[in-house]
């Protein structure tokens, strides 16, 4: 019967072409602008790493104490020391452990050919690409030994890879980061995480960084952060002064066996805030937070509120679009009384025209859906101009949207059209067939 | 066939009830054709809506071939409506935008019918109706009389026990009337029963029998069943009783 239902839903729609084109059009406007902030907000409300997301922690020490805490926000800093990442390091508590911090460089290409560029560059531990599941185009990652023997290796980017090297596997081969040699030993696979989670205190969108280098050798050679740095306190020139201060500048990450091994995890960190109590380097009680991937996502406020304004408000708008469909479906199931009344006398029963006029509102879902596809893509185009580009650049349509697209107008669409379909289903045949 | 017994059809407002049928036995029996007249509003549609499960009864009993119509609900309703009753109306009733194989299609469809026994019985039908030629017409391609034989042969297409027709010919002139009666004449002869309304009285003398209804009340029953007027009827006798 869905056939018949169908066809009869199409030469229906024909007969009131102004109608249908009016439904058909409040629905695709109210589903591509809907759609075009939802894929926004998708990308920026995305699972980063899906798979591991639950055992994947973000632990913060309130090194600063609550003389630091305003408006009663009494959250620790979103970055650690460089005291405290190394006693988590050293202390070893996870499967997985890898302090980080952005660095940059001037890049000097073995290729004369290639004039020197910039790269940004994340000093971490060898943990950083097991831990993250970072794919490897060619090689791998450095290990613990790499990591103790501050070893001058590097980790290529693809893009960097593709650059200097035309996409060969560089394994062995060397690059030059500000006048130090760098052996290659791995290239990663295109990796975009979005948000860029391991680090969203500086840029949260775009482009991974485009070398990797060994924390313990970065320190060694003193090489700066490029990314956030915060300090309660003057921390007094030199390097050896800056990595005793308290200045926190440090994202540390940790994966545990379970979600559940967080308590544990938590118990533990307070108990080194007070060893730091014991040795007089807090005067406070430990004011520590142990975050999940998502949660720290919300913590840090990955999604702005505009964003969420703005799903808010085109939800509102396809409400509007939907509402004004409704009273398009009225006039037109209503208009029918006739036929409905008639089909009734022929021996439909309330449930074959229910579904009849359920699949006419599938119909018109269907096609607003396919046009909400087009105007979302184009929306997508037109967001360039409102969003930031890095988030703008991520926020494309794909099979999984397209689908989800149709799907939400179809939906809405069928559910817009049960009180004009059950308002249809009280039509009395007797009174229709003799006011016909 | 058709059996209504101390029938009654209210109307109920907040303010007002309205007395539609009061207190009407009517027997049908299988094969007859019966003419049901009366003056505007006596409540001849009402017993018509009724007869054809469109309408249900606030009181007594209606019995439909041997099914007690009375107490189903509403799917079981259209189920019986679907398969042993027809209808046709003054105004024709077909769907503009459906040519006229698909308007006959149209009660098929809710049997569950496969195509090719559709097919058969729209081309069945329409052959009846003397229209093969015009399957892939609309309605508004035809005249009235035309519009008419299709109703016709959709009830007809359905293979109905019974055929309930509300001013067949109230909207055609006479040749056409004349033409569509023949044709109900031609059905019922084949078998089928039909309960006619009409205020023609010439046309109700061509019923085998006629009821008459006044105020929602069976005033005037002719019991036993009498040869037509215009048109012999051969072996119909031994269907009734």
């Amino acid at each position: 019967m869905f056939s018949y239902y169908f066809s009869l839903a199409v030469r229906s729609l024909k007969r009131n072409p102004v109608i249908t084109a009016l439904m058909v059009a409040a629905i695709a406007l109210g589903i591509g602008a809907t759609m075009t902030v939802f894929t926004v907000f998708h990308v920026m409300s995305g699972d980063p790493i899906p798979s591991k997301s639950s055992r994947l922690f973000v632990p913060q020490i309130d090194n600063w104490g609550p003389k630091s805490h305003r408006d009663g926000d009494n959250d620790p800093a979103d970055q650690l020391t460089y005291t405290d990442a190394t006693a988590l390091m050293r202390a070893h508590q996870g499967v997985r452990q890898a302090a980080m911090y952005a660095a940059g460089f001037s890049l000097t290409p073995e290729n004369k050919d290639i004039k020197p560029f910039f790269v940004e560059a994340r000093a971490t531990y060898g943990d950083f690409f097991p831990m993250f599941e970072t794919p490897f185009l060619f090689g791998q990652g450095w290990s613990n030994t790499e990591d103790e023997a501050k070893a001058a290796v590097v980790v290529l980017s693809k893009k960097t890879n593709d650059k200097l090297f035309a996409g060969i596997n560089s394994v062995g081969k060397s690059i030059n980061l500000d006048g130090r040699d760098y052996r290659v030993i791995g290239v990663l696979d295109a990796w975009e995480p979005a948000p860029r989670f391991y680090d969203v205190t500086g840029k949260t969108f775009g482009d991974t960084e485009e070398v990797f280098i060994p924390f313990t050798h970065a320190i060694e050679q003193q090489i700066g952060s490029h990314g956030n740095n915060s300090c309660n306190d003057d921390p007094k020139a030199g390097w050896d002064n800056y990595l005793v201060s308290e200045c926190v500048w440090i994202q540390f990450w940790i994966e545990l066996p379970s979600a559940a091994d967080a308590t544990r995890y938590s118990a533990w960190l307070d108990n080194y805030a007070r060893e730091q109590q014991r040795l007089g380097r807090f005067t406070w009680e430990p004011n520590n937070r142990v975050r999940d991937v998502q949660a720290w996502m919300v913590a840090e406020k990955v999604v702005p509120n505009d964003a969420k304004v703005s799903v808010l408000l085109a939800f509102s708008f396809l409400l509007v679009c939907l509402i004004n469909t409704i009273g398009l479906m009225l006039a037109k199931f209503l208009g029918r009384s006739g036929e409905i009344g008639l089909r009734r006398a022929l021996g439909a029963n309330k449930a074959a025209l229910f579904a009849q006029c359920i699949v006419e509102s599938g119909v018109i879902g269907l096609a607003g859906g396919l046009i909400g596809v087009a105007l979302t893509a184009l929306g997508l185009v037109g967001i360039r101009g409102i969003f930031p580009e890095d988030v703008a650049h991520l926020a494309h349509l794909n099979v999984g949207l397209i689908l989800l697209t149709v799907a939400l107008a179809v939906v809405a669409t069928v559910l817009a059209g049960l009180y004009p379909t059950f308002r249809a289903m009280q039509v009395q045949p007797a009174w229709q067939l003799k006011s016909n | 066939m058709l059996k209504m017994t101390r029938l009654e059809k209210v109307y109920r407002t907040h303010l007002i009830e309205t007395h539609a049928l009061r207190s009407i036995d009517i027997h049908v029996r299988e094969g007859e054709f019966v003419a049901v007249t009366g003056p505007s509003g006596s409540g001849k549609t009402t017993f018509l809506n009724i007869a054809g499960l469109l309408e249900t009864l606030t009181g007594g009993q209606y019995m439909l071939d041997g099914v007690d119509a009375s107490k189903l609900d509403d799917n079981a309703r259209s189920k019986l409506r679907n398969e042993k009753i027809g209808f046709i109306f003054q105004s024709f009733n077909l769907i503009p935008d459906l040519n006229i194989f698909d308007n006959i299609d149209v009660p098929l469809r809710y049997r569950r019918m496969s195509a090719a026994e559709r097919k058969g019985r729209i081309d069945g039908a329409l052959a009846r109706v003397g229209l093969a030629s015009r399957m892939k017409h609309y309605p508004s391609e035809l005249s009235g009389g035309q519009q008419q034989r299709v109703a016709i042969a959709r009830a007809l297409a359905g293979s109905p026990r019974l055929l309930l027709a509300d001013e067949p010919t109230g909207n055609l002139d006479s040749l056409m009337a004349r033409g569509v009666m023949e044709l109900l004449e031609e059905i019922n002869r084949q078998g089928t029963t039909i309960i006619m309304v009409t205020h023609d009285p010439e046309l109700a003398a061509r019923a085998q029998r006629n009821i008459h209804i006044m105020d929602g009340q069976v005033t005037d029953l002719d019991e036993q069943p009498r040869l037509r007027s215009s048109t012999p009827m051969p072996d119909k006798n031994t269907h009734v009783a």
